[in-house]
């Protein structure tokens, strides 16, 4: 994949990234006595090219050279997905995430849990996807300032601050069309002068004083399917993963508490930290003051002993010819029986063999595509009906006088059924204390292939 | 800024000259070289750099020099985008510091981003804004107090360590517990500063450690792991407090508590594991030669039960509920605490959390599978039910295939290695090569491991010999050299087969493996390896250096075991050997030219050579890579790295005998204990009493969302206490828990909602405040039995303790005062009598000599500690200490500030006198110094109450001041004006007759004085205002003090 990205100016050449700035890299306070230095004491944003946009410092400031031990790194890794998230360097440790085609670097100096790391970077990555729609390089590039801002308060001395969504949305507003004329005619500023009444409290995700008109609670109980399906159609392993996305937006300080027709079925749960976790152990009932606006309640996994109702199986026929520059390829999808409801929304992705050039195909439902480059297939099928099965059947072309391919691809499959919690979770009731207005509530289902792969 | 100029000037020359030779008509050979220039410039960064270069930073000083915010603002936002972008902007930092005071809240937030970023390198001018943040040190909003120590701390210059030191210390005892959780990371900051500063930051680590704000306990903690991690003594005291507190507490702050308390609970507790597998170990250890007394010492420990002690439960315990978080970090925190502290019985749990994780990103799943690989090796138990969850998927990243695979491998044991087998075929034929060669790894080392399958995996990885694939063929041919090795039984017809595919080969690892096979079991192919021999000499200039060693090896052995047909043969590759290029084949050449070939000179060994060749060599040990990374704590970076990062500290073993546990002891509790005892002694249980208790608790949980969290934690602490090592203390700890919290259920909802609502809640507990009072009223006339059950007491004190920490959020600012004025009046009545518990003060921690401090704004921090020693005794200690905090500044005129806290007998369950002394810092700077312990204790504190009304009568005349004053409608309530009072002039309250008459009481500091202050309500919203005072003085300028307070809204 690296491949097809042309390589960027930073490591045509490259002398010895220590060597290179030693004056920078070590003020000289520091020479006396190193001092260690605990957490995360730098971020540098990098596209996929390889440029570093965005640079922060929370300490002293690290050149830029350092990344080139991630560069190194990048380049030998066979894909962007290879880069190893740890990186030991002479003076410092890299430990990187890789989220919507950027890079995050993070700089550090002495031991720390890695997992702490990662689990910030990706908070910050959250954060500006929250703040900004999407975590994309021009987004940052964009809002250069806000990042700022946002990473300043996130973050104190390289250890997090405040990184719920709801107090830094009362700390630093996010942009909006709006707000950004208000401002330039007003004068008025993005930052909040006061501290956000959840940074003190015991529920620092909930911010206080919040106005609504009209007062609801969402609830999206999403279930995904893993599952690994054998050639002969066995399923080898299959598992459901379930989260409960909510949208609340409920005046005042509700106290709701969510509670379920069958919570047994919820084998391993993990929560959102504004749930009591005693009520659940002693009564298996969510009780919880909400955070304002849309958040993960929580994700469970449904315990491994309940056999997992596979909703699609796939007949499938490929075949790559010896000798011969060409193939077959043959792919069914059906619905299983017993569902009562439509499976709509399949796409099926196949990584072809590298020998493989060229696909003739046809389908009789929906569109293919085959990407020559990344050899990736994709058939978009869309909404599956039990009268006429969705297929797709033709030619495979080979490149000539290399080996046929040992191994016949595995597919993997995407479906979404609505109104189905696939394990059986229903939710019971949803009851609201401390407020005295009637909400709007509302539960809906759906059920997605997560990890579903069928091998072949 | 003239450099910068002279260089503008320039530019316009050159621009000039180019101008005119535009006009001169020899337009391109003038302009080709700048432009070139600039067009590179411009193709790498927009046009930015010529921005720059021309006019961009003159630009920015004017406009930051501009008296519009606006124009400022625009300015540091660029400038930020180019600190953001790496770019130099240095040279602006006369001009950006100069906004350092700025009002406008953005650009002070924007120059601060700038000053910390280029500080270091401007030291001098840098010196220019600490004025600014010293200012801003005392501001009274908290957010800007907490982000100038912030700012302050972050630069770099260690001219004003003494200011930072100076600056940490008032910041650690503030009242927001935001700016201590500042004052904490403020700590690492000087410290990496200046170390030399070590042991004042551990005082106030130490101070800080004994905070009750879940807010503040994981900075702090952070900042003792910093500067102090060898300290554990410092953790002691406060070790039950941080475990009871640390479901509270934010995830980043869990994670390195949890760390932290992993070190001290190794060095504190001795093993868990003892009796799990050592028993059965002692026992067949018995040696012979062991005299029979240490038999008996032997037996005597195993016969010690073990038992874990409550604390070490306690962590385990607390630490539980969190393998729930949605934070990979402390999952994986708490993972390895059970995994290093917990017995092996119940490290069992964390992996069901584990296998959860694997479903995040990437990187999370990497580190995690990183640890369950070395789990898994030596608990192979705590994952085999999950097994399932490690197979792999084509579209896993390949680092993350090679884990998976590797704790399947880990795993494998008789009953799921068919399955596991099948699973590793498709495996094999991925077209990732590099995981299916890792994959033929580890069918290799299964079949090690289990001996009853090895001969079906070598008879699949012979059949993966045929594979098409060279790598795959060539790992195949590697791991089945190792398992014949392991494997002395004949496999000649496996040799003979891979020395078929010696011709297809041309891995040099592989050839070089099928060679030493052939020669190492050459007696087992006599007709086939000369036949190798002859080919291989052929081919044997072409070979890889690996090849040709193992050719000459090969040669070696023949010629000992079948010189007649190959002698001719092995001299040919042994002259070929000896004009090689490497000096390794060279040396390798003559070495076993002179080992084997019989001549004159070669010594003794010669006759050796045939056991020297072919002994019996031990086979290779298939072993997992992560064997040797369990030396390292789990979920660390430098177990993820294995290697020791910088600043990793090590693990300590279990202590063979437990340190005493009675160091975790905190001396409140003890101290609770004996006026408990004392309470008990002298006063009888009243009933109603109980009431009052809820509603106080009821209060702490409108502060506290999760107070019966807390509140049950600090319940089990006790018990634990209680039932000293018993091991089933957790058991009914954990039962009490559940129903304390069952009961506060119904409270808890109510609570919730009025912390929601500050006003309402306001009012609401208004409102039971009255009723309350009225029931107690109607009950105390009628019996004259004490207070409550003296363990109610106790633990009521404690919880309000615990609701400290927030009672300074503000919330529960008007409430307490309320609450205070209440209990007051309640006591009123029999207050005159009570003069024999008055008297017993000496419970109390001496109050320091009140030193004036006219210079300090904020309460002195031995005042402070002082404060938190009486913490326990009474809540409103920390109620009066919190609303102090709220004057604003310009009447911060307090300095100390002595608090007493006089136990009452019958059925008042106690009564708090606030002495406050005050002092305006007018012209006349009344000093400051309070009423000495001493001299409080002569004059027997509870005669103040008489003194209120005695005295008053005594100053009458000159001694009087008074006036009458409208009172804004707001102000009519008792509630209003005596918090309004207390803020304004730090009166204490005296309780007085009459609901409309509201008395204070303060002494002045020098003279020790008194000051008597009423106010008495009238109708149609006026009041009198009387003090009394022999120092007239000060009350008309008290007077004028309070008159606009009373009058204002």
């Amino acid at each position: 994949m690296r491949g097809s990205l042309p390589p960027a100016e930073p490591f045509t050449f490259q002398p010895h990234p220590e060597a290179r700035d030693i004056r920078r890299e070590l003020p000289r306070h520091r020479g006396k006595h190193r001092q260690r230095q605990k957490m995360i004491h730098s971020l540098f944003l990098i596209n996929c090219s390889g440029d570093i946009f965005l640079e922060k410092h929370w300490k002293s400031v690290v050149s830029q050279s350092v990344c080139d031990y991630f560069f190194e790194a990048q380049e030998k890794a066979i894909d962007v997905e290879n880069v190893p998230p740890v990186i030991s360097t002479p003076h410092h440790y890299l430990i990187s995430i890789y989220r919507d085609k950027i890079f995050f670097v993070s700089v550090i100096q002495t031991e720390v849990p890695p997992l702490f790391v990662i689990e910030f970077l990706h908070r910050v990555a959250d954060t500006f996807q929250d703040y900004f729609g999407e975590c994309s390089e021009t987004a940052i590039k964009d809002n250069v300032v806000i990042v700022y801002e946002l990473l300043e308060e996130m973050l104190d001395n390289g250890f997090p601050l405040a990184t719920e969504s709801n107090i830094l949305k009362e700390l630093i507003k996010p942009p909006t069309i709006l707000r950004s004329v208000v401002n330039s005619i007003t004068g008025s500023s993005n930052v909040g002068d006061t501290l956000p009444t959840g940074q003190l409290s015991n529920i620092p995700w909930r911010r206080a004083g919040v106005k609504y008109t009209n007062n609801e609670a969402y609830f999206d109980v999403i279930e995904e399917i893993d599952a690994i399906i054998d050639k002969s159609g066995s399923t080898v392993f299959a598992e459901i993963q379930g989260v409960i996305d909510s949208c609340i937006k409920l005046s005042g300080m509700p106290d709701l508490s969510l509670s379920f027709m069958n919570p047994r079925l919820l084998d391993d749960v993990s929560f959102h930290p504004c749930i009591r976790f005693k009520r659940w152990e002693s009564e298996r009932v969510l009780s919880f003051i909400p955070p304002d606006g849309n958040f993960r309640l929580i994700s469970y996994r449904v315990s491994s002993q309940n056999l997992v109702a596979i909703p699609v199986y796939v007949k499938h026929m490929i075949s790559f010819k010896e000798n011969s520059s060409s193939g077959r390829f043959d792919v069914t999808i059906g619905p299983k029986q017993n569902m009562g409801k439509t499976v709509e929304g399949v796409v099926m992705t196949v990584h072809m063999p590298k020998a493989v050039l060229n696909m003739n195909l046809t389908a009789t439902q929906g569109s293919y595509t085959f990407d020559p480059v990344t050899k990736v297939l994709t058939w978009d099928v869309g909404k599956i009906t039990p009268q006429k099965l969705p297929n797709l059947k033709g030619i495979v072309n080979l490149q000539s006088g290399a080996p046929k391919p040992e191994e016949n691809p595995s597919l993997n499959i995407q479906f979404k059924i609505q109104q189905l919690a696939i394990s059986g979770l229903k939710v019971n009731r949803l009851d609201m204390y401390g407020e005295k207005y009637k909400p709007f509530k509302g539960v809906k289902y759906i059920t997605k292939a997560g990890k579903f792969q069928v091998r072949t | 800024m003239e450099q910068n100029s002279t260089i503008l000037g320039k530019i316009i020359e050159v621009s000039c000259t180019i101008k005119s030779a535009f006009k001169g008509g020899n337009l391109e050979v003038t302009l080709k070289p700048y432009v070139s220039v600039e067009e590179k410039r411009l193709a790498d960064d927009d046009y930015e750099y010529m921005e720059q270069y021309f006019s961009l930073n003159e630009d920015l000083k004017q406009m930051l020099e501009s008296s519009k915010d606006s124009a400022k603002l625009d300015a540091m936002k660029r400038i930020v985008g180019m600190i953001a972008k790496g770019k130099n902007a240095s040279e602006l930092f006369p001009a950006v510091v100069k906004n350092v005071a700025s009002k406008n809240i953005e650009i002070k937030k924007l120059v601060y981003v700038y000053l910390m970023r280029y500080a270091e390198e401007q030291q001098d001018l840098a010196l220019l804004s600490i004025s600014t943040f010293q200012r801003a040190l005392k501001d009274p909003n908290q957010l800007i107090r907490a982000s100038a120590l912030r700012v302050l701390s972050s630069i770099r210059v260690p001219i004003i360590v003494p200011i930072m030191m100076l600056a940490i210390k008032e910041a650690s005892s503030d009242l927001s517990p935001y700016v201590r959780k500042n004052a904490a990371h403020a700590i690492q900051k000087l410290y990496s500063l200046d170390p030399e500063q070590k042991e004042m930051l551990i005082e106030v680590i130490e101070k800080l450690l004994k905070d009750r704000s879940t807010l503040v306990a994981g900075s702090v903690v952070m900042a003792f792991e910093e500067v102090c991690p060898d300290r554990i003594d410092l953790i002691h005291k406060n070790y039950r407090k941080l475990c009871n507190l640390l479901v509270d507490v934010e995830e980043w702050g869990q994670v390195v508590i949890i760390h932290m308390l992993t070190r001290y609970a190794r060095t504190q507790f001795i093993s868990p594991w003892k009796t799990d597998d050592d028993i059965v170990e002692e026992h067949s250890e018995n040696n012979f030669y062991e005299s029979d007394e240490e038999q008996k010492e032997k037996d005597r420990n195993v016969k010690k039960t073990y038992t874990m002690d409550p604390d070490h439960r306690l962590l385990l315990r607390n630490t539980k509920p969190l393998l729930q978080s949605r934070n990979a970090a402390v999952v994986m925190a708490v993972a390895q605490l059970y995994w290093h502290l917990a017995p092996k019985s119940e490290a069992g749990i964390v992996s069901k959390s584990l296998v959860r994780l694997l479903r995040s990103n990437r990187e999370v799943q990497y580190i995690v599978l990183q640890n369950i690989a070395t789990m898994s090796i030596q608990r192979k138990g705590m994952f085999e039910p999950y097994l399932k969850s490690f197979y792999v998927r084509s579209t896993d990243p390949t680092m993350i295939k090679t884990l998976k695979l590797e704790i399947l491998t880990n795993l494998a044991n008789e009953a799921n290695i068919s399955t596991l087998l099948r699973e590793f075929q498709t495996y094999v034929k991925s077209q990732d090569k590099q995981f299916a060669a890792a994959t033929i790894q580890a069918i290799g080392r299964c079949a090690t491991n289990i001996t009853e399958v090895t001969d079906t995996c070598l008879n699949g990885l012979v059949c993966l010999l045929s594979n098409r694939d060279e790598t795959v063929v060539a790992e195949s041919v590697v791991v089945i050299k190792k398992l014949l090795q392991t494997q002395p039984a004949h496999h000649g017809e496996i040799i003979k087969h891979m020395a078929k595919l010696l011709d297809n080969i041309t891995v040099p690892v592989a050839r070089a493996s099928i060679l030493w096979l052939i020669g190492e079991y050459c007696e087992r192919v006599p007709k086939i390896a000369p036949d190798v021999l002859r080919k291989t000499a052929k081919s044997f200039t072409n070979e890889d250096d690996l090849v040709k060693l193992q050719i000459l090896s090969l040669g070696a052995k023949l010629y000992l075991t079948n010189s007649k047909q190959t002698k001719l043969l092995t001299q040919y590759v042994l002259n070929l050997g000896k004009y090689d290029q490497s000096y390794d084949i060279r040396d390798r050449t003559r070495f076993i030219r002179q080992l084997i070939v019989p001549n004159e000179k070669s010594g003794a060994l010669s006759k050796y050579a045939k056991k020297i060749f072919l002994a019996q060599k031990p086979a290779p040990l298939l072993e997992s890579p992560f064997k040797d990374r369990d030396h390292f704590q789990l979920g660390t970076l430098s177990h993820t790295l294995n290697s020791r990062a910088t600043g990793y500290l090590e693990l300590s073993d279990w202590p063979d005998v437990a340190p005493d546990p009675a160091v975790r002891n905190v001396e409140v509790a003890e101290s609770a204990k004996e006026w408990t005892a004392i309470l008990g002694k002298t006063k009888k249980e009243k009933p109603t009493e109980k009431f009052y208790s809820e509603s106080e608790e009821e209060e702490d949980e409108s502060a506290s969302t999760s107070a019966t969290e807390s509140e049950s934690g600090s319940e089990s602490e006790k018990e634990d206490k209680e039932e000293g090592s018993s091991d089933e203390s957790s058991a009914s700890s954990s039962s009490s828990e559940e129903s304390s919290d069952s009961e506060s259920d119904s409270k808890e909802s109510i609570a919730k909602k009025a912390s929601g609502a500050v006003k309402e809640s306001n009012a609401e507990e208004i409102k039971r405040k009255a009723k309350g009072i009225s029931k107690t009223r109607n009950t105390s006339s009628s019996s004259d039995t004490a207070s409550s059950s003296s363990e109610e007491s106790s633990s009521d004190s404690k919880s309000v303790s615990d609701s400290r920490s927030d009672s300074d959020s503000g919330k529960s600012r008007s409430a307490t005062s309320s609450k205070k004025e209440e209990k007051t009046a309640q006591d009123r009545k029999t207050a005159s009598k009570q003069d024999v518990f008055l008297l017993d003060l000496d419970d109390f921690h001496p109050v320091t000599t009140p030193v004036a401090v006219p210079t300090a704004a904020v309460l002195s921090p031995s005042l402070t500690a002082d404060l938190e020693g009486l913490s326990l005794s009474g809540s409103s200690v920390i109620d009066s200490a919190s609303s102090l905090g709220d004057l604003p500044l310009s009447q911060w005129v307090l300095t100390s500030v002595i608090l007493l806290r006089l136990p009452v007998s019958s059925y008042a369950r106690r009564m708090i006198i606030s002495m406050l002394t005050f002092s305006p810092l007018s012209e006349n700077c009344f000093c400051l110094s309070l009423c000495q312990r001493k001299t409080l204790r002569r004059s027997k504190p509870a005669s103040l109450l008489y003194t209120c009304s005695a005295t008053q009568g005594m100053l009458t005349g000159m001694n009087e001041t008074s006036a009458t004053i409208a009172v804004a409608p707001q102000n009519s309530t008792s509630l209003v004006i005596i918090e309004k009072v207390v803020k304004a002039a730090n009166l204490g309250v005296v309780p007085s007759g009459q609901d409309n008459i509201h008395r204070f009481a303060a002494k002045t500091v020098h003279s020790g004085s008194l000051m008597l202050v009423t106010v008495e309500l009238k109708e149609s919203s006026t009041a009198q205002l009387i003090i009394n005072t022999e120092k007239t003085v000060i009350g008309s300028v008290l007077l004028r003090e309070l008159k606009p307070v009373l009058s204002q809204g």
